[in-house]
């Protein structure tokens, strides 16, 4: 298990990220940069909250690449709420009537969150992320294509974590 | 020597079996979600498209070296997808986006809190998302409206840009206390929520004393906001009286504005009343008066 986190100037959180990293991550590196936040909210964003945040939008990554890899939208049930795990479930119902499955695998992350709603119930983050797509016809790997892409992501509070209710790619 | 034949004779395998080759797939950059489009292919024979993205998969049937026509409704969530042609000759790859529709559709407005005192400065937020017509988060600037409007005076109105999809305010309540309507607009689109404001806390208190058999009868003058709105009935009222190094506190709710009761007569007896932090008057009872 390799991972490798940078987060200038924060060595609590470093060592926070580098720990659930640590946990969320398989055995292929995955690099996650996490870039300082800049207050453009009314909140001010407390340390715990942001590691709380980016923890559990890695960890609905993690759970978005083997919910597509199996098929299965059950697994997204966790880290996904509202049009995201609508619109992810679809995917996966598309995939299944095509006999088709995706892997995706990301490389690399570089965090940024963006805004914080004045009564802490959204947090955006901005993510520059690099994965590989890897296609599969009726289990047979097809191809894999590199991707660079950034994210915007609307998180909520639950119980007991973040969940991501608005995931979309945007053009660069 | 064997063995490092070995490994480039796997990895050779590896990389044709699973990689894409160069890329010629010729997909636009963007595509508007939705919107019809078409792809040129290049070669001859039959091929497999796939797209595929967290926002859709599609599994199309080509003939290669004719465009590929996808039609109005068949992507309709924005998002980054990648293609793979899949032909006799081998494999292409290409990116491409679908944006949102520039045309908002919906939002999510959320306006807290749904009730709070009059006259606080900044004490109401508004935060709006904005999605066009198939859910998909707008992320291009559009302008945000927002309006706090009473029954009595004049409304507040503020423009804001949203960023990456989403704008905020945060505006004062009014000083008069009702129901105001807090309205945010973008483009066609208007969705409204109510704030209740209610009177805030006591401003001044002061209390009528009046012999009434045995008996000093008191009673407050309406109780008012600093605003001068009417404090809410159930709020509660001390009123004391220390007599010979002896107190006794009656509380009484607002009734109707006001709050009332009666204490023993004493003569010398200082009585006085309080609300919340707010100290009234003090009556020193002597001799009947």
């Amino acid at each position: 298990m390799r991972s490798r986190y940078s987060a200038s100037g924060k060595p609590f959180f470093t060592s926070a990220l580098l720990l659930c990293t640590a946990l969320l991550m398989g055995s292929e590196q995955t690099t996650v940069r996490v870039e300082p936040t800049i207050p453009v909210g009314p909140r001010a964003l407390e340390k715990q909250t942001e590691s709380a945040v980016v923890r559990d939008y890695l960890q609905a990554w993690q759970s978005l690449q083997v919910a597509l890899q199996a098929n299965r939208s059950d697994l997204l049930n966790a880290d996904f709420v509202g049009a995201a795990k609508e619109k992810l479930a679809a995917t996966i119902r598309d995939q299944q009537q095509l006999g088709i499955q995706t892997r995706y695998a990301d490389t690399a992350h570089d965090v940024k969150i963006v805004f914080y709603s004045p009564e802490g119930l959204s947090v955006e983050l901005l993510d520059t992320v690099e994965y590989d797509v890897q296609l599969f016809d009726h289990q047979k790997p097809q191809a894999t294509h590199h991707v660079s892409a950034h994210y915007v992501s609307v998180l909520t509070p639950t119980e007991v974590r973040w969940e991501v209710r608005i995931f979309q790619a945007k053009p660069e | 020597m064997k063995l490092v034949f070995t490994l480039w004779l796997g990895l050779f395998t590896l990389v044709s079996g699973t990689s894409a080759r160069a890329l010629s797939l010729q997909f636009p950059q963007a595509v508007e979600a939705g919107s019809a489009f078409s792809v040129p292919t290049a070669g001859s024979g039959m091929g497999t498209l796939y797209i595929v993205g967290p926002g859709g998969a599609l599994e199309r049937s080509v003939r290669l070296g004719e465009p590929v026509s996808f039609a109005r409704g068949d992507i309709t969530c924005a998002g980054r997808y990648t293609a793979f042609l899949i032909g006799p000759d081998g494999t292409e790859t290409a990116d491409f986006d679908v944006v949102p529709s520039g045309q908002p559709s919906t939002m999510s407005f959320l306006a807290k809190p749904s009730r709070l005192s009059v006259d606080l400065p900044n004490g109401i937020s508004g935060v709006v998302y904005v999605f066009d017509v198939f859910s998909n988060l707008i992320v291009d600037p559009l302008q945000v409206v927002f309006q706090l409007s009473v029954a009595s005076g004049p409304a507040q109105t503020r423009t804001v840009q949203t960023q990456n999809g989403v704008a905020w305010v945060k505006m004062n309540s009014a000083a008069k206390a009702g129901p105001a309507q807090f309205q945010a607009t973008v483009g066609g689109t208007v969705d409204k929520r109510i704030i209740q404001q209610v009177p805030g806390d006591p401003c001044t208190l002061k209390m009528n004393a009046r012999r009434s058999g045995d008996r000093i009868a008191l009673e407050t003058e309406p109780v008012r906001d600093c605003s001068g709105n009417p404090v809410p009935d159930g709020t509660v009222v001390s009123f004391t009286e220390t007599y010979e190094g002896t107190e006794s506190t009656v509380d009484e709710p607002l009734k109707r504005g006001v709050a009332r009761t009666d204490l023993p007569v004493h003569d010398g007896a200082v009585i006085s009343v309080a609300t919340g932090v707010v100290m009234g008057n003090e009556i020193h009872w002597q001799g009947g008066k």
